[in-house]
């Protein structure tokens, strides 16, 4: 499809949007990591002894595990004593009580991508949890969540406040051991939201965590807990953003969710980590491990995810299905161009009875990249009249890209059914030829075809994310179409 | 409106079209026919402005501007709209919002403001009762799952919505039972204006019956061999295209 030479340079021009970088002073370790740096992150965070010892246990398991390297992506290896731990914004004195003592920089940094912190520009219906570096800057909406009797707010806080809920559920889904980065993210994590659901009650609003990394040569380590006790619902969102640099830096996050009997958790994550320049240099190592445990009757876990970011991605979202009639669910978009890589997918573990799970799977590949979906449906002998359905589908744009799908059934139950559908397409000439004769511009058909093929997911984020999505898409789309 | 002068064409470096001249004015409705691989497709694909084919020699312009120096989407915005032969589906792409981003891609060109959405919704509506189509349709994908004269309806729907200046009509007639090429001939009949020319490509007289021409040519082997008015296409009826020394079969087998 030829776009003329100006506007392909044109297009090459226009970069990552969030890639500025904002100065401010910052607390920040020594690169290198060893136990007395566990010991003095857990000072800085007034920890209980439970969770240091808890965070060195996970080291030095962590000190015997290896780099996974089965997934289908390829990077240097790691330099694990060449990052920092932790990176702070340099607070006056101790940290903000309100949003009002927030350092006003911070704030503008917030505004420019999106994310007003403000009181009066709060985003409507929306509580936010801002996470900058190591550190959480502040939540919006806190009275009217705790009058519905929601804790929501920075894990480090919970750790001090709730230390009874956090050491029964923190490690309960991802023990620290679980994998290399989950044992690194064990060791050393930060900060990250805590959110948990009385029984019965309704989330009066959407809750959402703004993860921004700002600093230099540091790692985040964000850890993320939520509970949903019985009989209530929770819909929650994450966003991320980081600025543009020429090294590659480490994101390796840890999510957990819990659902007891009845309880809903709808978790949704719009992902745009700086994805390295279109030579392939800087971006994000984005390898995360989320999973949910429905562990009650009738509990049901959904994930979201609209994936665009990151120069590698390991990542997948998993579902262990142990309450009977307990539904897993997992809505994926993701999204690679130039040389980013992804290897992701999820894991539904049914258990219980009557449990069924959904995997829609939608992958976009542009540039030279390399998108694969992974993925292991798995069902234990107890698992009586389980189900699954999985549907991958694979869309390449341009002819330099690679699609792979690398699909995984277990099953130890005879009653379990299976259904999985994979399809692989091209934005076709024909589909292209169509809409530029009706006066559309290549850019805009592109996305408006991605867009449609991404339609099935994109209904199950909150409607303003859904839009946001759309747009996202079509930012990292840029360029692909010449 | 459109003058064709020497057009040379070619696809994969074999040449189809060798040596088109037409000259088509506004307010005219010009039919071409021709036998199979006679390169009466290719035309059309060519003056839209399907980056498959090259041309290789010769010039195209429309209103006096230089067309074939405009890319397909400019050549869109100029006026020039295709009916395909074989619409192509867009899963998951609404046909109400293809329609809006086309008729908005239209107005921006023109200096004028975009359509909302409860607008062109209702625009949208009032045409597709005239193509006969239920208004559910602009709810579905693009052409998915659409049966060939439904394709062929929504390719009219899409002309009468971007009122262009030239409208290139590829087969349209293929296909289709005798009810359906009742509708959409009455679809274009609405679309003749003094302002306005129509070039259909048709392997057959029929549609003629519905769609009374101005001029007929008769392409074959690349060239048009033969123009004349409407009777021009009633006696290629009668007498097939033999008469004039076109093998059809081996026409078609060049191909």
């Amino acid at each position: 499809m030829a776009t003329t030479d100006k506007e392909v340079k044109e297009l090459i021009k226009r970069e990552y949007e969030h890639g500025f970088v904002t100065e401010i002073e910052a607390d920040t370790f020594e690169p290198g990591l060893n136990e007395d740096v566990i010991r003095r992150l857990s000072k800085i965070k007034q920890e209980p002894e439970f969770m240091l010892e808890w965070r060195l246990k996970a080291y030095r398991r962590w000190l015997e595990m290896d780099d996974p390297t089965w997934a289908h992506v390829d990077y240097p290896r790691i330099d694990y004593n060449s990052i920092s731990y932790y990176s702070a914004p340099k607070k006056k004195e101790d940290m903000p009580q309100s949003l009002d003592e927030v350092d006003p920089e911070l704030l503008r940094t917030y505004e420019k991508l999106g994310i007003p912190l403000h009181e009066r520009e709060k985003l409507a219906g929306v509580a936010v949890d801002a996470v900058f570096d190591s550190v959480s800057i502040g939540t919006t909406f806190k009275e009217q969540l705790a009058e519905a009797g929601v804790i929501f707010c920075p894990i480090s806080e919970a750790v001090q406040k709730y230390p009874e809920l956090v050491e029964k559920y923190l490690g309960s889904v991802v023990p620290a051991g679980d994998n290399f980065f989950a044992a690194l993210n064990s060791a050393v994590f930060s900060d990250g939201s805590f959110v948990y659901i009385p029984k019965g009650v309704r989330c009066p609003l959407e809750l959402s965590t703004y993860f921004r990394i700002n600093a230099a040569n540091t790692g985040q380590f964000e850890r993320t807990l939520i509970v949903a006790d019985a009989g209530s619902y929770v819909s929650y969102l994450e966003g991320c953003t980081a600025p543009m640099r020429d090294e590659n830096q480490l994101h390796a996050a840890v999510v957990e969710l819990v659902a007891l009997d009845d309880a809903q958790i709808k978790y949704s994550t719009v992902q745009n980590w700086y994805p390295g320049d279109e030579h392939g240099k800087g971006g994000i190592y984005n390898f995360v491990t989320k999973r949910g445990a429905c562990q009650g009757r009738n509990s049901k876990i959904s994930w979201t995810q609209v994936e665009t970011g990151s120069a590698v991605t390991w990542k997948y979202p998993s579902c262990i299905l142990k309450g009977d009639n307990s539904v897993g669910e997992f809505y994926s978009v993701a999204l690679t161009h130039n040389y980013q890589q992804a290897d992701t997918g999820t894991k539904m573990i049914h258990l219980g009875k009557n449990t069924t799970s959904t995997i829609i799977s939608k992958g976009i590949s542009a540039g030279r990249s390399s998108n694969a979906y992974r993925g292991l449906v798995k069902f234990q002998p107890g698992a009586e009249n389980a189900r699954n359905f999985t549907q991958c589908d694979s869309l390449l744009i341009g002819d330099r890209c690679g699609a792979h799908t690398f699909p995984y059934i277990e099953s130890r139950n005879k009653s379990a059914i299976v259904e999985h559908e994979a399809t692989t397409s091209k934005v076709s000439d024909e589909q292209m030829f169509l809409c530029r004769q009706r006066g559309i511009d290549p850019e805009q058909a592109v996305s408006m075809i991605v867009n449609g093929f991404c339609k099935e997911v994109f209904k199950e984020l909150p409607m303003e994310f859904a839009v946001e999505a759309g747009k996202l898409l079509e930012v990292s789309l840029e360029g692909s179409v010449g | 409106m459109l003058s064709i002068k020497n057009l040379h064409a070619s696809v994969e470096g074999k040449e189809i079209l060798k040596g088109i001249n037409l000259e088509i004015k506004a307010g005219e409705v010009h039919a071409i026919m021709g036998p199979n691989g006679s390169g009466k497709s290719t035309l059309s694909q060519v003056l839209a402005g399907n980056e498959a084919f090259e041309v290789t020699e010769g010039e195209v312009t429309l209103n006096g501007e230089n067309l074939l120096e405009l890319e397909t989407e400019e050549r869109a915005r100029e006026g020039i709209f295709l009916a395909f032969q074989y619409p192509v589906e867009i899963p998951g792409v609404s046909n109400l919002q293809f329609l809006r981003t086309a008729v908005n891609a239209m107005r921006t060109h023109r200096g004028e403001p975009e359509m909302n959405a409860a607008e062109f919704m209702k625009l949208a509506k009032e045409v597709s009762k005239q193509v006969d189509l239920d208004p559910a349709f602009l709810k579905r994908g693009v052409n998915e799952g659409f049966s060939g004269g439904e394709k062929k309806r929504n390719e009219i729907l899409q002309a009468l919505l971007l009122q262009p200046k030239l409208a290139i009509l590829d087969e349209t007639d293929s296909g289709l039972d005798i009810d359906a090429l009742k509708v959409v001939s009455d679809g274009v009949n609405a679309l003749r204006a003094e302002d306005r020319a129509i070039l259909m490509v048709t392997h057959y007289q029929r549609l003629l019956n519905h769609i009374v021409p101005d001029y007929v040519h008769v392409l074959a082997g690349g060239r048009i061999i033969k123009s004349g008015g409407r009777e021009l296409a009633l006696e290629l009826e009668e007498r097939g295209y033999g008469w004039l020394g076109i093998k059809e079969d081996e026409a078609a087998a060049a191909n």
